[in-house]
């Protein structure tokens, strides 16, 4: 099979006739996110509802478990969420919402909601970006109706390649298993065209914005 | 149930669209969507253009150094812990994805959707052995209940109404109480939800397709919207990864340089919902992931191309937006192609990977209005390449008998002016006297298919050089 591709190189040199094969060519960045005076804070915040997600900023982590509760008794869900065993979201004060289940772990399917740190958010489309790690497992992002997304401001930048490269690498360098970017909740157009939300991931995306580090 | 698999029939094939009034509906639907969504996501990107460059140069680099980014791709899928199958055919292709699934005597397979997979026929090969493989992309559930093929690159089920895929739910789901209103597009797609979230959990292995391939990460990357890709490579013990050669890219820049062109110019997002990379399987201490990965990367008869006036078809990345903005599949729809690609790209890619003598008609289903090109994000010359393939036809022994003789006839004269003109002076005499000074022609040597059905004007007498030379 490999000859068959070589055979072709040797025909497109000839078709060359001595010049240089086809360089490549410097990536264009929009200037959306990367213009100077853009608040990517502001733009992301836009661009997240546009994507059908919804977004509540909140002072400190703190608040954080509050919020969960407000956004589940807002849409009638159950008090049962899943969180993932990363430090910034096990380690919020849960005790602050003590009407909440919480458990860690990856989902079976058996979730309503989950609750998930993320390795970043891009301004330009208003995109989540997601991991997989021991503490981050794959299965939340997808398997559960609700998906509730925490981040600090500081997560919050510009581009996909600003975003890339805050994402945690193997001990050899490599990528994660998985990285999902995330742009709004599941959907499908293709029943009559009709653009409905909830196709086989997450139903609803809300993220919650702390306004400090996290 | 239209299964067709006959693009020289294209012609019968697209008279039965023309009258198909369900079918009309639904492309009637699709073109009001499509061609506005569209415009209006690139109105927003004013870097769009120079984008589109950017797409195409990279695709030509990486056309150019093929053998290489797909040699370093595979080296790091290996150093993440994955396995990469070379497959030059169909069939060798589908012969390692049993193999594979027999590894673990898988039961169930559930499929993202992949365009690969349509080429291959993987569903009717399990199927054949034993094996149940179950769609979850909406669209390609739908056409696998139906028995289609998918009659657009990015929505298979765009032929299909709403009642129809009421209809086909209402047959196919065993227990689904008769009772129960599935009247709108939501409670379809409930029903769909919840009857397919069994087959995600309880399939063996998880085959997706691939829209690009990253060579210095040995990542794969899918782009959805409904998170079903997703589902099915995270929950089966083995994903496998159907991805033809050409989708290879170097490195992650260059995929968001496709991904800024990619939803944009196929449904008019700014980005599609899902864009997934994977690298190898889980790791040691990742708490969920199949533990193989693997990707079958197929050839099927590309690289023949590479370094022909065919090789820039190879930057396609399947967006369909040709299809959406093209006036002939508007009118009769994709299952007239008659296989799996459809539109403008299909009319390309049927000749190339099945072979001119099996797509005669599809290189002419075609009015090289161009529109295909002016929206291609990769900026492939589509109806330059179209004419090529009508090039090859007359040139290899696949245009109609006389129609060839006659060529060739003409070609000996057309070598030599003086006989040429001796000849030709001759026959407009002829047909002069032939038509006994009526000026029309009831029939003439070698042109019955034209008079059939019309008079022949005869010409007056004189050459067009003569008369020519004569004015001037
Ligand atoms: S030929 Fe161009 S427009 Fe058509 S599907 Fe391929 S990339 Fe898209």
């Amino acid at each position: 099979m490999l000859a068959g591709i070589r055979a072709g190189m040797a025909r497109q040199a000839d078709r060359r006739r001595g010049a240089p094969p086809p360089a490549k060519p410097i990536p264009v960045i929009p200037a959306r996110a990367t213009a100077p005076g853009i608040d990517v804070v502001d733009l992301f915040h836009r661009q997240v509802l546009e994507a059908k997600a919804t977004l509540e900023v909140v002072a400190s982590r703190s608040d954080v478990p509050a919020a969960v509760a407000r956004y589940l008794t807002a849409r009638n869900a159950p008090a049962q969420i899943r969180l993932a065993p990363d430090r910034r979201i096990a380690d919020l004060p849960w005790a602050n919402a003590p009407l909440l289940e919480t458990a860690t772990g990856r989902s079976h399917g058996m979730d309503a909601t989950s609750v998930t740190p993320a390795v970043a958010a891009v301004a330009e489309t208003g995109t989540l970006v997601l991991q997989s790690s021991a503490e981050t497992p794959t299965t939340l992002h997808f398997l559960p109706d609700h998906h509730v997304v925490v981040i600090g401001r500081d997560q919050i930048v510009g581009t996909y390649e600003q975003a890339l490269a805050r994402i945690v690498r193997d001990a050899d360098g490599g990528l994660p298993r998985t990285i999902n970017f995330v742009t709004g909740p599941s959907r499908s157009g293709d029943i009559g065209k009709v653009l409905l939300m909830g196709a086989h991931g997450p139903k609803h995306l809300h993220v919650i914005l702390v306004d400090e580090a996290l | 149930m239209t299964v067709l698999h006959d693009s020289n029939a294209f012609k019968a094939n697209a008279a039965t669209a023309l009258h198909d009034a369900s079918l009309q509906e639904a492309l009637a639907i699709a073109r009001e969507h499509s061609i506005p969504t569209r415009a209006r996501a690139i109105e927003r990107l004013p870097e769009f253009e120079r984008l589109r460059n950017s797409g195409r140069d990279l695709k030509n680099h990486v056309i150019a150094h093929l053998d290489q980014y797909l040699l370093q791709f595979e080296q790091s899928v290996v150093a993440r812990g994955g396995h990469v199958h070379w497959c030059p055919d169909a069939g060798s292709a589908r012969a390692r994805v049993l193999e594979i699934c027999r590894s673990v005597d898988a039961r169930t397979v559930t499929k993202g959707k992949s365009m690969i997979g349509e080429e291959i026929g993987i569903n009717a090969f399990l199927e054949a052995n034993g094996i149940e493989p179950i769609e979850t992309d909406l669209g390609e559930y739908i056409i696998q209940l139906r028995r289609e093929t998918p009659s657009h690159i990015i929505g298979p089920a765009l032929h299909v109404t709403q009642a129809q895929v009421e209809e086909t739910f209402r047959k196919s789901h065993d227990g689904l109480d008769p009772a129960r209103n599935l009247d709108d597009p939501a409670a379809l797609m409930a029903e769909a939800r919840a009857h397919l979230r069994e087959g995600f959990l309880k399939a063996d292995v998880g085959i997706t397709g691939a829209n690009f391939l990253i060579a210095d990460e040995g990542a794969s990357v899918i782009v959805t919207n409904e998170g079903n890709g997703d589902l099915t490579q995270t929950l089966p013990r083995i994903h496998i990864v159907l991805a033809s050669i050409e989708k290879v890219v170097p490195d992650m820049h260059d995929a968001m340089t496709l991904l800024r062109l990619l939803p944009r110019s196929g449904t008019g997002q700014e980005l599609a919902v899902y864009v997934t990379f994977s690298a190898g399987p889980r790791r040691a201490a990742d708490l969920d992931g199949p533990g193989e990965y693997h990707v079958i990367l197929l050839d099927n008869g590309r690289s023949a191309y590479l370094g022909t006036e065919f090789e820039e078809m190879l930057r396609c990345i399947r967006c369909g937006a040709c299809l959406d903005h093209c006036p002939v599949y508007h009118s009769v729809g994709g299952h007239a192609y008659g296989w799996v690609y459809s539109g403008p790209i299909g009319s390309l890619l049927n000749p190339a990977l099945n072979g001119i003598e099996n797509a005669k008609p599809l290189p002419h289903a075609s009015t090289l209005c161009g529109r295909c090109e002016s929206v291609c994000p990769m900026r492939i010359p589509i109806p330059k390449m179209l004419r090529h393939w009508r090039e090859r036809e007359f040139a290899g022994a696949i245009a109609p008998m006389p129609e060839r003789r006659l060529i060739r006839l003409w070609a000996f004269f057309a070598r030599r002016p003086w006989l040429y003109r001796l000849a030709a002076r001759l026959a407009a005499r002829g047909l002069h006297l032939l038509a006994r000074g009526q000026g029309r022609l009831k029939s003439a040597p070698f042109a019955a298919g034209w008079t059939r059905h019309r008079d022949l004007p005869a010409p007056q007498g004189r050459t067009f050089q003569e008369q020519w030379r004569a004015r001037s």
